[in-house]
C-alpha cells in the first residue's frame, strides 16, 4: 500500500517512498491495538488540557506576564504545541534510541541494511497518539487567534506556517542530538529531557521574561527562541522589548534547519564513535 | 606471504593483520563506585583480535570456532562493516566494509542467531517485502527468490504470524530466509543452530549445505556445535584470545587418539604395559587410550585375553577442540 509511487533507484524519490512505506507499516501495527492507541492519545490531551489550564490559572492570579496578556502568551504555547508533538510522532525511533538500539545492540541490525541509519530511524515508528497532545496545541492556538486581534495578510499566514514547520525541524534535531548521545552514554538522558520538555516548557513564555545569558543560549546556542519567541512578534505585531529588528524576526526560524544541519553533523560523528568502540 | 600472494587472485574475502582494540571502562563496585565512576574513569584496554589473517574464496563454506569471548562475534561485525578494526586490512569483494558499507551490506547476509533482523510486529511476509524494498530488488527477482525459499524452509504455513508469535525454530528458519531475499554473494551466520531442537538443526544444516553447493554462496559460520562444523565444513577456522590458532581442514582438528573399549570374559590381569594404557574400567569393560599402534594393541589383546567384543572410536570432535582451548589457556598464563 505504496503512499507513494516507487520512484527510481538512488533517488531522493525513491528514500521518501521508502519511508512512506515505513510509516504505513508503523501506523498499522499501531492500530492493531486500538484500545491502547485511544487511551494514551486521550489521555495525551487531558494531561496538557490540564498543563494549559495552569497557565491560565497563573494569569487568573497575576493579570499578564510582563505586557504580554494572556492570548498573546496562549499563542505562544499553541505554537510550541503544535510543533513539539508532530516532531514527537515523528522522531519516535530517534527518542527511544539509547534504550531500544544501542542497549540491546539492535543498532547493528539497522546497520546491516543497505540505507542511512537516518532514514531508518526516521521510518522505525510513526507515534500516532501524539495527536492527543497535538489537538490540545491547535485548539489553544485556535482560541488565541480568535481572542487576538490580528491583522492578517499572507505573509503573516506564511510566517505562521513556516515558524511551525521550523518548529518541527527545531525539535526533531533535539531528539537527534539525544540520540548522539546515547552512542556515548545511556545513563545521563535525562540530561537531554531537560533540554527537549525543558525546552518546551520554556517556550512557552515570552523570552524576554527570562535572564540576558539564559535568553542568549536560547537564541544562539540551542535556538529555541528562532521557533517561537521572535516570530511571534511578528505575527502579532508586539514591539520587542529586547529590540530585535522586523527581518531578524522574520529570517529566525531559519536558525531551526541550520540546527538540524549541526544536529546531522553530530549523529555521524556519533556512528563513527560507536562503529570504532563497538556495543 | 607467498601462501598470500598465491591464492589472492581467487580471494573473496581478504583479512590481514586484523586488530580490535576495545576500551572497558573499569568501575569500583558498589554505590561509591558508581559515584567514583563519574568522576573520573579508569579505561582498561581489551585486546580483541590480534592479528587475525585470513583468505576465503568465492564458494567455499568455512567453519568458525572458539570458546564465548575469543573473538569470533567481532571479527564477524568487522567483516559486515558494523565495527571499524584498530589495525589491519580487510577488503571484501574489493571493498572495506566500514569504508563502504551501504555498497558493502547490499552483497552480504548476515544471520545473527540470538537475535532477529525482522520486524518483531510484522507478520513475515511484510517483513521480506519491506527487505525487498530496503535492497531495492525489483519484483520479479524478488518473487523468483522468495518463492524458492518459502519451498526450500517451509515458510508457506508462517508467512501471515507476526514474528513475535514464531517459536525459535520458525523464527530461524524465517531470519535465515530475509538474509538471502537479495541474493547476497556471502553469509556470515553467527551460531545459527544455537537453541535449536534435532529436526531443526539438520533442517537448517541441509539449507545451508544446498545453498554453498547450488549457488555457490560463500559461506562463514560460527558455532559451538562440532556437529555443524562436522556435518557443513570443509574448512575450520580456530581462533582464541582473539588468536588464530588453527587453519585447515576438519580433519586436521581430528587428534590421532583412539579408544578402545573391549568386553573381556571375566577381569583380566592385565600386563603392565597394557595397564599403563588404561583409561577407565567398569566391570568386565575396559578402555584404552592409545595414540597410534592400533593394530598391534589389538593383536596383543586378542591374543592375551578372553574378549567378548571390542570397539574402536575417535574421541568426539568436541574433546579435541576443547582440549585446544584449554591448551591455547595454559599457554597464556
Amino acid at each position: 500500500m505504496p503512499l507513494l509511487r516507487k520512484g527510481r533507484r538512488g533517488t531522493v524519490a525513491e528514500s521518501l517512498w521508502l519511508y512512506g512505506r515505513l510509516v504505513s507499516q508503523s501506523i498499522r501495527a499501531q492500530l492493531q491495538y486500538r484500545l491502547s492507541f485511544t487511551l494514551t492519545a486521550f489521555g495525551g490531551f487531558v494531561t496538557s488540557v490540564v498543563e494549559a489550564v495552569g497557565i491560565w490559572a497563573l494569569f487568573e492570579r497575576f493579570g499578564s506576564l510582563g505586557q504580554w496578556t494572556l492570548p498573546q502568551v496562549a499563542f505562544l504555547y499553541g505554537l510550541v504545541n503544535c510543533a513539539f508533538p508532530i516532531s514527537e510522532a515523528l522522531a519516535r525511533g530517534f527518542d527511544v534510541f539509547g534504550k531500544e538500539f544501542v542497549k540491546t545492540g539492535n543498532f547493528d541490525r539497522l546497520l546491516l541494511r543497505p540505507r542511512s541509519t537516518v532514514l531508518q530511524l526516521a521510518g522505525h515508528e510513526f507515534q500516532l497518539q501524539r495527536i492527543g497532545r497535538l489537538s490540545q496545541g491547535l485548539a489553544v492556538l485556535a482560541w488565541a487567534i480568535w481572542m487576538l486581534d490580528i491583522d492578517w495578510n499572507i505573509g503573516k499566514v506564511l510566517l505562521l506556517l513556516f515558524t511551525l514547520i521550523s518548529g518541527v525541524v527545531f525539535f526533531y534535531a533535539l531528539f537527534i542530538f539525544q540520540a548522539t548521545i546515547s552512542f556515548w552514554t545511556t545513563e545521563s538522558l535525562e540530561m537531554m529531557n531537560t533540554l527537549t520538555y525543558g525546552g518546551v516548557e520554556t517556550a512557552q513564555y515570552p523570552l524576554a521574561i527570562y535572564r540576558g545569558w539564559f535568553r542568549g543560549f536560547f537564541t544562539y546556542v540551542v535556538p529555541l527562541g528562532c521557533i517561537s519567541y521572535f516570530p511571534s512578534l511578528a505575527i502579532l505585531g508586539i514591539a520587542d522589548p529586547l529590540g530585535s529588528s522586523l527581518i531578524f524576526q522574520v529570517c529566525a526560524p531559519l536558525a531551526g534547519y541550520g540546527f538540524f544541519a549541526v544536529a546531522l553533523l553530530g549523529w555521524s560523528l556519533g556512528i563513527r564513535h560507536y562503529t570504532s568502540t563497538g556495543s | 606471504m607467498t601462501a598470500l600472494s598465491r591464492r589472492s587472485s581467487d580471494a573473496q574475502i581478504v583479512v590481514e593483520g586484523l586488530e580490535k582494540r576495545f576500551r572497558i571502562a573499569r568501575r569500583d563496585r558498589g554505590l561509591w563506585g558508581a559515584v567514583k565512576g563519574l568522576a573520573r574513569r579508569d579505561y582498561q584496554d581489551v585486546l580483541a583480535l590480534h592479528d587475525v589473517s585470513f583468505q576465503i574464496a568465492a564458494g567455499e563454506l568455512v567453519g568458525y570456532i572458539g570458546p564465548n569471548g575469543a573473538g569470533k562475534s567481532t571479527t564477524i561485525k568487522i567483516l559486515s562493516g558494523i565495527l571499524v578494526p584498530s589495525g589491519g586490512r580487510c577488503e571484501i569483494s574489493g571493498l572495506v566494509p566500514w569504508r563502504n558499507r551501504v555498497a558493502h551490506v547490499a552483497r552480504i547476509g548476515v544471520v545473527f542467531g540470538q537475535r532477529t533482523q525482522l520486524w518483531w510486529d510484522l507478520p513475515v511476509i511484510e517483513s521480506f517485502e519491506l527487505l525487498r524494498d530496503m535492497y531495492r530488488v525489483d519484483q520479479h527477482r524478488y518473487q523468483r527468490s522468495v518463492d524458492e525459499l518459502i519451498a526450500l524452509l517451509d515458510l508457506e504455513s508462517l508467512l501471515d504470524i507476526p514474528v513475535r508469535q514464531l517459536s525459535l525454530g520458525q523464527r530461524m528458519r524465517c531470519d535465515l530466509a530475509a538474509s538471502l531475499i537479495h541474493e547476497p554473494e556471502i553469509i556470515f551466520l553467527d551460531e545459527p543452530t544455537i537453541g535449536l531442537d534435532a529436526v531443526s538443526k539438520l533442517a537448517m544444516r541441509e539449507f545451508i549445505k544446498k545453498q554453498n553447493h547450488e549457488r555457490g554462496t560463500t559461506v562463514l559460520l560460527t558455532t559451538h556445535d562440532m556437529d555443524d562444523i562436522e556435518a557443513l565444513c570443509s574448512r575450520v577456522m580456530l581462533i582464541n584470545h582473539g588468536t588464530l590458532l588453527q587453519d585447515g581442514t576438519v580433519e586436521d582438528l581430528r587428534s590421532d587418539q583412539r579408544r578402545v573399549v573391549v568386553d573381556f570374559q571375566g577381569v583380566p590381569t592385565l600386563t603392565p604395559d597394557h595397564q599403563r594404557l588404561l583409561e577407565s574400567s567398569q566391570g568386565e569393560r575396559l578402555v584404552f587410550a592409545l595414540a597410534g599402534g592400533v593394530t598391534e594393541f589389538l593383536g596383543e589383546v586378542t591374543a592375551h585375553y578372553q574378549v567378548r567384543d571390542l570397539v574402536v572410536e575417535h574421541p568426539p570432535i568436541e574433546e579435541t577442540v576443547a582440549e585446544l582451548y584449554r591448551q591455547a589457556r595454559s599457554s597464556l598464563r
